[in-house]
């Protein structure tokens, strides 16, 4: 009888009974490992230098937010290791105290970086991750372009600015359908959102698309169901878009899409006019909602949010023939969406759920994207045979 | 009198060779490449793969060129492609129900085996109905457009109809490659090539899939999952009795038995035509599959066609 192969140890342990256990065998340590280091499900994250305390800082539901580092005897390295499930992606941050002093910092050992609004965070990728290649520019692949207009809005008492991508080979003679894209500089910043399209289009996964970005000015009231929102974007662009553009012009070739309040400011304008719009693609959607009481955790910005997911729930209806919703299971946001999907599906919409496992963040929803727009808008793919 | 006709498989590197490689020295063989769309001029590579004179059909461009000549007509072919659009995703959400029936059917442990197996082929006559139906309906729209739009009398289509008649007739051979199937059976209507096929026709992946009475559309490994393998109208007719499947190895789950069985009882008696990279497919003369063509048979295996 053979018994199994004993489990590899750790490389921190390995180093652990390194002796001597010096500077210069961290050193080395650190040269040859890439940090965090990802030995299957295991992961160490790493700091080095003098500390009365390190923290890892993180946003995974489930996980303390702030998680103490241990330091390795003898020496001025800092070590935590943390299990993750396969495929997962983790943005962390380190806090680092020294006497009174708390210094918060991107790992300085790890030169992987997420990147949003509101700044930069480290980036672990668990065993398996990969950064999905169509994410990144191909070079043969034809590139659409992008183009900025103004539409004046009543309903917004302003000129709106939106970013428009035209797909490569566009011709006036033919008809394509339409995508309206909450937070649009964010998703052409954070989210590569150009060049996937270009990609999944030129890969016949997705179907040549007229994408328009909008431009928030106040998205806390914009997107948290606005009226004058909504109207701007029935009434004023789609219309608008519709006359200058050859669109299909029939719900199933209009499409809403948006992450975190963008997808509540979607769903509220589906709301607010049941068959425009076929379909919606809602990427961890802020749906926070109250099964009793107020007390939602939200903070007041959330209320008019909690009032209208409310409402929704209490009367769930058909608004759009196919939802497409996306969420991170590391997300405080995942049980509000997983909650939303029974909710869809009991109107009769055809609803796709797809789950990361990720937190809230760009790469999340970028990495969300071909899964979404492959299933509501399909490409050619099933045509060609070369 | 018929023409010989060989399909092949994609790659067709060497395939093509051997289909072409008896002819004359000087015979001249049309091309088309209109499944490549824009691309349809970039065919240096194919000419000398063909390795005679060649001319390209240039199908696409024509076809490009009577749109912008003739304004009308090439808005009532958008309209109309909408409409036919429209009628895909009707059939589509139906043929999601009946497709998913027969496989649980099909999959179903508990009942006894002669009971499941006639309830699977009640299952299948509902697909393969809904296949004929929409088949036909497909065909009706079409012939009611052509009835209304009468394209053969529109200068623009009447005058490039014309002339690709005149090469075709000057051809010994017509080679027809890949790409966008639809694009290809749309060009390969308009123009009318089928009356006008010269006495060899090779055809290979998408090419090959618009010379049969039935193209179908398949692709299991899509983004979002699982494709349902649909009818999407009529080819040129000219091989009867085939569904063409290129690429059958890359684009069908052919380890899944159970799919593999319902796709090919549902075309039954059709033969689903497994055309793997590189394959050659010589069809006799009356249109029919050599002994070692391979098939899908009814037990989901791979196959040739007098083991099926």
């Amino acid at each position: 009888m053979t018994s199994p192969a004993p489990k590899r140890k750790l490389a921190i342990n390995r180093l652990r009974d390194r002796k001597p256990l010096d500077h210069a065998a961290v050193d080395r340590f650190l040269a040859r490992n890439e940090v965090p280091i990802v030995e299957g499900a295991r992961c160490t994250f790493l700091f080095r230098g003098d500390a009365d305390e390190v923290l890892l800082a993180q946003r995974v539901v489930g996980l303390p937010e702030q998680m103490p580092m241990r330091k390795l005897r003898g020496t001025d390295l800092w070590y935590l290791v943390l299990e993750l499930p396969e495929g997962s992606r983790v943005n962390y941050q380190l806090e680092v105290r020294r006497g009174e002093h708390v210094e918060r910092l991107n790992d300085p050992l790890n030169p992987k970086l997420s990147y949003s609004p509101v700044g930069t965070s480290s980036v672990c990728f668990g065993h398996g991750y990969q950064t999905p290649e169509w994410t990144g520019p191909d070079p043969v692949a034809r590139q659409g372009s992008l183009e900025h207009i103004e539409v004046p809005s009543r309903a917004l008492r302003r000129d709106c600015p939106v970013t428009l991508y035209l797909p490569a080979r566009f011709r006036r003679t033919s008809t394509y359908p339409l995508l309206v894209v909450h937070d649009g500089p964010d998703f052409l910043q954070y989210a590569a959102a150009k060049t996937v399209l270009d990609n999944l289009i030129d890969r016949f996964e997705v179907a040549e698309t007229i994408v328009a970005f909008l431009h928030p000015k106040d998205r806390l009231t914009e997107y948290t169901n606005s009226t004058a929102h909504s109207r701007f974007l029935t009434q004023e662009l789609v219309p608008r878009l519709e006359t200058t553009l050859p669109l299909m012009g029939r719900p199933s070739g209009r499409c809403l899409m948006g992450s975190s309040l963008g997808g509540v400011a979607s769903l509220s304008a589906a709301v607010r006019s049941p068959g425009t719009y076929g379909s919606l693609i809602l990427m961890s959607g802020s749906f926070v909602f109250t099964d009793i009481g107020n007390d939602h955790g939200g903070g007041p910005v959330f209320d008019p949010v909690v009032k209208f997911v409310n409402r929704y729930r209490a009367g769930p209806a058909r608004v759009a023939d196919r939802v497409f919703m996306s969420c991170g299971v590391y997300e405080p946001l995942i049980a509000p969406n997983r909650s939303m999907v029974p909710t869809f599906e009991s109107t009769g919409m055809s609803t796709r759920f797809v789950e990361t496992r990720d937190g809230h963040t760009w790469e999340n929803w970028r990495d969300t994207l071909r899964d979404a727009l492959s299933w509501v808008y399909p490409g050619a793919q099933k045509f060609v045979y070369e | 009198m018929s023409p010989r006709i060989t399909l092949l498989g994609p790659q067709p590197r060497s395939s093509l060779r051997r289909a072409l490689g008896d002819l004359d020295p000087e015979a001249l063989v049309s091309t088309v490449t209109a499944g490549w769309q824009e691309r349809e001029v970039d065919d240096a590579e194919l000419r000398e793969l063909v390795g005679l004179r060649t001319v390209n059909l240039s199908l696409h461009a024509r076809m490009q060129s009577v749109y912008d000549e003739d304004r009308e007509y090439a808005h009532a072919e958008r309209e109309h492609e909408a409409a036919l659009a429209e009628l895909r995703q009707l059939y589509l959400v139906q043929l999601d129900h009946a497709l998913s029936a027969a496989y649980d059917v099909a999959r179903g442990s508990d009942a006894r085996p002669r009971l499941r197996e006639r309830a699977l082929t009640d299952s299948l006559r509902v697909v393969a109905l809904l296949d004929a139906q929409h088949m036909q309906r497909v065909s009706d729209f079409q012939q009611a457009f052509y009835d209304a739009w009468l394209p053969q009398e529109r200068p623009a289509v009447a005058r490039n109809r014309d002339e690709i008649q005149s090469v075709l007739e000057g051809s010994s051979a017509l080679a027809i490659a890949g790409g966008h199937v639809g694009e290809l059976a749309r060009v390969l209507h308009l123009f009318h090539v089928a009356p006008h096929l010269p006495a060899r026709v090779v055809a290979w992946s998408a090419g090959a899939m618009a010379l049969t009475e039935r193209v179908v559309l398949f692709h299991d490994f899509v983004p979002h999952g699982v494709a349902h393998t649909e009818v999407y109208g009529r080819g040129i007719g000219v091989v009867p009795g085939v569904v063409a499947l290129p690429h059958a190895r890359r684009r069908l789950r052919v380890g899944d038995q159970i799919r593999m069985s319902v796709l090919s009882r549902r075309f039954a008696p059709a033969r689903c035509l497994v055309l793997d990279d590189a394959t050659r497919v010589p069809l006799d003369e009356a249109g029919g599959l050599p002994p070692d063509a391979r098939v899908l048979d009814h037990d989901g295996h791979i196959a040739s066609v007098e083991a099926a």
